[in-house]
């Protein structure tokens, strides 16, 4: 009865028993899933077609260097449960320093890119404009670090939200849970795109 | 709980709305049912937009060789005729309907997040400006890309109206590429298009949280009304298509801005991938357009039949596997593009299947209608249009999956004619029949029934003359998306009567509004129950309070509301119970004076703050090689950027002066003060 009559009161009821928002951000990841989809069927259908002005980005792909950065995007991921997991246990000074751990691992990621797309253009000489696979690799890539960048300033909203307060309360620890979803969900299409993007295609001899 | 004044940080932009009523009250409401009525006549003046380019296309086509258009004008005409009626109304007036109607329809006060459902619809507004501000700011004498290959052909049809977007509502590669289309109008037609899917999809995502959060207490999944199920199918459909759209626009608009080569086949680049992309999202975006009115029809065929739906669980079924199936249909849009033998094939036999979920749809709405009381008012008249015309539509659209057949109808008016009987006959009948329907739960007033029916017999007979000659002239050999024919082709007369009938169909259109424009003033007052209805929206005061429910319902069956009005005979008919009258009386005193204090979001600048940032950003990208491009993104950036920060710092609801939650109400309940 009592559910009944806080319902009258104020509608705070969810039918599944998950939080509006959780179960929204579970949906919108749900859409972003076809978003890289999508980008990454792209990259694989052009990498494909040779022929055309060089250089493919297989052909220029830099492994060790783009595997520490991504090495630093997987951490994050640790370093994000470890915020999540300190929050639980109500430390909030081991829950900021998580939070800023895990936003400068994936400004490092970010760095990594910035370097990389700087290389490819100026040194390997792979531009925008030179094929359709550096045009799919540079909207893919392109588009997963606008997602990181996003996750980076979420993170350091929350991170100044609680120097702000102190503490971070009941309702922004579910954001922390939100933040969180959204960056392992950004993490995990990082996985495919090094392992299909990356590493697949600098399997065969000689593209192009 | 802590109290919430001393957490709620000192930094925001604006203070908080205060007004719910007024220019202010409709600019900063939160209130879904604002919202859908501010989304349906939004709607129905693009509906007046794009009506009005079908008339031109018509007057051009009349009669052979007319000069009535140029060539130019004739296909931005039909570019903006197709994007508009798609994008700009049906999807909108269905958004109107989902969101007055779905809340209610659960038993809901709201969506899951009102000021998101803000954010939509402003989205879409500001981006349906954007999309016609083309006709202020495009540039039809600009350079073409190419030399000699300009899209448009002649010094001479640089008219305004030849300067809107002309590359059709599909955009097809590379002839809406940079090299073929040069200026700016397809760039506006990229990006608006984006930004209308925006849009859709945080509405989609709201949906969806709303439907599986906020049942009323016993509104079990399967006893939602028919209406709230098509509206989860269209929200998934929107979920797991408008990705792949957006990322074939983002395709397209790097191409023609920054020079990427993905639609540039001599470059390597893949125009056909242009068309999986689009139809992709195309195949199931025409049932995103037609299932919203099939759930009104399942709605309103019941009701004039003093009958429940006839199998519930199929139609609910059945529309869930036309989604699924939708995505599985794609290439029958694309038989004549030189896809594989077994390609065509297979497309071919899942665009059959399609038929069957369809065919047990049509069958469970004849069957609803079987031996019931029928009374054929205005919404049963349309909604039976809808099925008959929708029939039609359904036979042709299965000739196009015989492939062979197809090669033969490709780019004729015989497809045409099909998806006019699909989206016409279909949708807007369907959405028709919903707004007389629902006119009382929104006015508390009843539209003119003999208006009503002189408009269903006007549009039908205009929409039968305008459409069903397209057929055979399209088997004659009409090619579609050109502003001429010959004299000696024959196709004058046909092409007449269908001119003549567009006319008639504006006529129609024209009653209606009379109709809207003097019942909402001086239409008879329905009363709470105008139709001995079903199901739960109509268990609240006409118009409906701002807080919907004065109490929240409970639930116990599928359509609710009857059960608690009527008992079943020996025979299984339905006898009034006798307390049937208090019970309305009961509903009606808890609707105009609830018994507990309830909350409701409170209004917000920041929804439409956030969403004017987005077309400036587009306006920016469409200019980005100037100056004021570049201070248009900024600009852009910053109001996007700081509305979100002041958006994530106001709270839902304002903590609540009227009266005080610590003192035990016997809820035993406070609320925690949400800050997203």
């Amino acid at each position: 009865m009592e559910a009944a009559a806080a319902m009258d009161h104020h509608d705070q009821h969810e039918s599944t028993g998950i939080d509006h928002r959780k179960l929204g951000m579970w949906v919108f990841l749900s859409s972003e899933f076809l978003f890289f989809g999508a980008l990454i069927t792209n990259y694989l259908l052009y990498q494909g077609k040779s022929g055309f002005a060089r250089p493919y980005p297989a052909e220029i792909y830099d492994i060790p260097f783009t595997s520490f950065s991504s090495f630093a995007l997987l951490m994050s991921s640790l370093t994000m449960v470890l915020a999540h997991n300190a929050l639980a246990r109500h430390d909030q000074h081991a829950t900021r320093t998580w939070l800023l751990a895990t936003a400068m691992l994936g400004s490092v990621f970010l760095g990594g890119q910035v370097f990389e797309f700087t290389e490819f253009i100026t040194v390997g000489g792979m531009k925008l404009t030179t094929n359709p696979a550096a045009s799919a690799f540079y909207l893919l890539t392109g588009f997963h670090g606008f997602h990181v960048l996003l996750g980076v300033l979420m993170l350091l909203t929350l991170y100044g939200i609680s120097r702000r307060q102190g503490e971070l309360s009941e309702a922004s620890g579910l954001n922390l849970e939100l933040v969180g979803l959204y960056w392992h969900f950004v993490d995990i299409i990082w996985i495919v795109i090094f392992t299909v993007v990356y590493l697949l295609a600098s399997v065969p001899a000689g593209v192009g | 709980m802590t109290a919430t004044a001393e957490r709620r940080p000192a930094t925001t932009i604006f203070r908080r709305p205060r007004s719910t009523t007024g220019f202010w009250g409709w600019i900063t409401t939160a209130d879904h049912k604002k919202i859908g009525i501010m989304y349906g006549y939004a709607a129905f003046i693009f509906f007046l937009v794009g009506g009005l380019e079908a008339l031109l296309l018509r007057i051009q086509l009349s009669s052979a060789d007319n000069t009535f258009l140029t060539a130019a004008e004739y296909n931005a005409a039909f570019t903006m005729h197709g994007t508009t009626m798609v994008f700009l109304f049906v999807m909108p007036i269905s958004a109107a309907f989902i969101n007055y109607l779905l809340p209610l329809m659960i038993g809901a006060r709201d969506v899951a997040f009102p000021r998101m459902n803000a954010l939509s619809w402003w989205i879409f507004l500001f981006a349906g400006i954007f999309l016609y501000s083309v006709l202020v700011f495009s540039d039809p004498a600009a350079p073409a890309g190419v030399e000699g290959v300009s899209g448009n052909l002649d010094p001479a049809d640089n008219t305004v109206l030849g300067g809107m977007p002309d590359g059709g509502w599909f955009g097809y590669q590379p002839n809406a590429g940079p090299f073929y289309s040069p200026g700016t109008a397809m760039d506006y037609w990229a990006l608006g298009v984006q930004f209308l899917g925006l849009a859709s999809l945080i509405s989609s995502v709201n949906f969806i949280v709303t439907i599986f959060n906020m049942r009323a207490l016993g509104m079990r999944l399967l006893r939602m009304p028919v209406f709230v199920w098509m509206s989860l199918v269209v929200a998934l459909l929107l979920l797991f298509s408008l990705p792949i759209i957006a990322i074939a626009l983002f395709m397209v608009t790097f191409d023609r801005q920054f020079g990427s080569l993905f639609f540039v086949a001599e470059a390597g680049g893949d125009p056909i991938l242009w068309q999986h992309l689009f139809w992709l999202f195309g195949h199931p975006e025409v049932y995103i357009l037609i299932l919203p009115a099939m759930g009104i029809v399942s709605e309103v065929l019941p009701v004039y039949s003093k009958k429940p739906l006839f199998g519930y669980a199929a139609v609910v079924f059945a529309g869930a596997a036309i989604a699924f199936l939708g995505f599985g249909v794609w290439a029958h849009h694309m038989f004549a593009s030189g896809i594989s033998p077994v390609a065509q094939a297979a497309f071919g036999l899942s665009t059959m299947t399609i038929a069957v979920p369809t065919g047990v749809k049509i069958f469970n709405w004849m069957g609803t209608m079987w031996g019931g009381r029928l009374k054929f008012t205005t919404p049963m008249l349309f909604a039976i249009g809808f099925v008959a015309m929708f029939v039609i539509g359904g036979l042709s659209g299965v000739t196009h999956a015989v492939v062979p057949s197809d090669w033969q109808q490709t780019d004729t008016y015989y497809i045409v004619a099909h998806f006019h009987y699909v989206l016409f006959g279909g949708s807007v009948f369907g959405l028709f029949a919903g707004l007389y329907y629902w006119f009382p739960k929104m006015t508390g007033r009843l539209l003119n029934e003999k208006l009503g029916k002189l408009n269903f017999w006007t549009m039908f007979t205009g929409f039968n003359l305008t459409f069903a000659p397209m057929h055979w002239l399209g088997l004659q050999g009409m090619v579609r998306r050109t502003a001429y024919y010959p004299p000696e082709a024959g196709f004058d007369f046909w092409n007449l009567v269908a001119t003549v009938g567009a006319f008639i169909i504006a006529a129609g259109v024209l009653i209606f509004m009379f109709n809207w424009w003097r019942s909402k003033k001086h239409g008879e007052p329905s009363g709470m129950d105008p139709w001995d209805a079903r199901t739960v929206e109509w268990t609240t005061p006409n118009p409906t309070p701002e807080y919907n429910f004065g109490v929240a319902p409970t639930v116990t069956s599928l359509d609710d509301f009857w059960h608690k009005k009527y008992a079943e005979d020996a025979e299984g008919r339905p006898v009034r119970r006798p307390e049937a009258e208090e019970t309305l009386t009961d509903l009606m005193e808890t609707g105009i004076n609830p018994p507990h204090p309830i909350h409701l979001p409170a209004p917000s600048y920041y929804p439409i703050l956030l969403a004017a940032g987005i077309p400036l950003v587009g306006w920016g990208i469409i200019y980005h090689t100037s100056f004021v491009g570049k201070l248009l993104i900024l600009i852009g950036v910053l109001v996007v950027a700081s509305a979100s920060f002041g958006w994530s710092m106001e709270p839902l609801e304002e903590p609540h002066d009227e009266h005080d939650d610590s003192e035990p109400s016997g809820d035993g309940y406070s609320s925690p003060e949400v800050d997203a």
